[in-house]
């Protein structure tokens, strides 16, 4: 279980995050949802301890993640899987070598066992053939898909989306979409998937919070967000109808 | 004030970020074997792929100095093996550390700022991190042990290839014979010079990489930001050479 307990972050002047509290629950999808620029990125960042808070704390499983020695740090930290905005697939290394990585650094694998498991990853993100090319070789959707198949390489307990779709074509988008929820399933992980695509949180979450102007404007499960009457959450929600109606 | 935070803040911010960076690389130094590989990448890119351009750059100072040497010193009063008394002590000294320095810090510090930028900025150094690696560890270490451990090496290569470069120019151009400029060579060789000269390229190799490292650890501001760090790792890293060349030269000569 994972707990934000208002934080508050700045950069500079700019106050970016202010009081923002949010609880992560086990086996849930949590979709952290709000307009680009918001801090949804800089929330997720302070999840993993990437980020320290001015103010408040984050609890990993009643950890104190801010307040830990590096060392712990890191090790809590190989308990999540993280799915980068752009991908961040290292770009001297091949796909194959990308999802390998974490097996080779963290694990006593043989080469033969790390290679299966390669595949098994790349094949739960349907892409089995493309060990042998590098990331610039790959479509954006593609990278995406591959730096998952290396988020899920350690089966981590929690995997952390950072805007999945973005940039992504519809169809590409839905694929995406497909493939946290059936990874959610498949792998019994608690996820948060920071986004401000309506139709991803429609379809893959379970809970969604709303942040808006840096503060936790609203927080409920996807029946309760059907229902609500907030305004500022029906006009976020509103604008994304368009959307909607394209990728559906 | 913007006078304050541009003379006093930003200097002692980055001063301060630069000594937590060597302090996380250092505090990692137990780690070592697991970045064994990645040490000698770093050797291999660092250090072997730098020697064509650095004897390269050795050969020709060295040939230019016995041609100046020749054009100012040489005349029926003073001997010719003067030639041979400049070129090896000069190299030996100073230009084959100076000009391995600043070869060094375009073609390597430039290297090093750039890709750790770029990594930085699309998220790779996050991911690592985020994957629960230490990355100061695994980027920065390899790169300064190597650059500490090769920079020498090159050292070396440069004084010998200039010292020869020198020699050659100066036999087959008529300047000088070979006994002379070996015997000119010789004649005021100090044993403490290519120790005084190893001591240099191991300053500036640890300073050209921790700067490069720094400046590339630290980027912001996407594409620009990562040609900003790059420029600012090699013109840093000479400045820094200079600076550190003059006081190793008042402390130890």
């Amino acid at each position: 279980m994972i707990h934000v307990d208002n934080i508050t972050k700045s950069f500079g002047d700019k106050r970016v995050l202010t009081d923002v509290s949010l609880e992560i629950r086990e086996g849930e999808t949590t979709a952290v949802i709000g307009r680009s620029g918001s801090g949804k990125s800089v929330l997720m960042k302070h999840i993993i301890g990437l980020l320290i808070p001015e103010k408040g704390r984050v609890l990993v499983d009643g950890v104190d993640i801010d307040h830990i020695p590096y060392a712990e740090l890191r090790k809590i930290r190989t308990q999540f899987g993280v799915l980068f905005q752009g991908g961040a697939l290292f770009d001297s290394m091949s796909s194959f070598e990308n999802v390998a990585f974490p097996l080779r650094t963290f694990t006593t694998k043989t080469d033969a066992e790390i290679a299966d498991e390669v595949g098994r990853c790349l094949e739960m993100v349907e892409l089995p053939d493309v060990g042998g090319k590098m990331p610039a070789e790959l479509s954006g959707g593609m990278q995406k898909r591959v730096a998952l198949a290396r988020a899920i390489a350690l089966r981590p307990r929690y995997i952390l989306y950072d805007e999945p779709t973005s940039g992504l074509d519809p169809e590409t988008s839905n694929t995406i979409d497909d493939l946290i929820r059936s990874l959610a399933e498949q792998l019994n992980v608690t996820s948060i998937v920071i986004t401000h695509d309506m139709h991803s949180v429609l379809s893959i979450a379970d809970r969604a919070a709303f942040i808006h102007g840096g503060r936790m404007h609203w927080v409920g499960t996807i029946d309760e967000l059907h229902a609500s009457t907030d305004k500022t959450l029906c006009d976020f929600v509103r604008a994304n109808e368009y959307q909607i109606g394209v990728r559906s | 004030m913007p006078i304050v935070r541009t003379l006093i803040l930003e200097p002692s911010g980055s001063v301060g970020r630069y000594v937590l960076l060597m302090y996380k690389a250092f505090a990692t130094l137990g780690d070592l074997p697991s970045y064994r590989k990645n040490i000698f990448d770093q050797m291999i890119r660092i250090g072997i792929e730098s020697m064509p351009i650095v004897a390269l750059a050795a050969a020709f100072s060295g040939a230019v100095t016995t041609v100046q040497a020749a054009y100012q010193l040489v005349s029926p009063f003073i001997p010719t093996s003067i030639i041979g008394s400049i070129v090896a002590p000069s190299m030996i000294l100073e230009l084959g550390a100076v000009v391995t320095g600043f070869i060094l810090a375009g073609r390597v510090g430039a290297r090093i700022a750039a890709e750790l930028g770029t990594m930085r900025v699309t998220e790779q150094i996050d991911a690592l991190e985020a994957m629960g690696l230490n990355s100061v560890g695994y980027l920065v270490v390899p790169r300064v042990l190597a650059g500490v451990v090769m920079f020498p090496v090159l050292y070396v290569t440069a004084s010998f290839v200039g010292i020869s470069g020198g020699m050659a120019v100066g036999v087959w151009g008529g300047f000088v014979p070979l006994g002379e400029f070996v015997a000119g060579a010789r004649e005021f060789f100090q044993p403490f010079d290519p120790i005084f000269g190893l001591i240099k390229s191991l300053v500036f190799g640890f300073t050209i990489t921790t700067i490069s490292c720094y400046k590339g650890y630290f980027t912001g501001g996407g594409a620009e930001g990562v040609g900003k760090a790059t420029t600012e790792a090699a013109v840093t890293s000479c400045v820094y050479i200079l600076i550190a060349d003059l006081l190793l030269a008042v402390a130890l000569l």
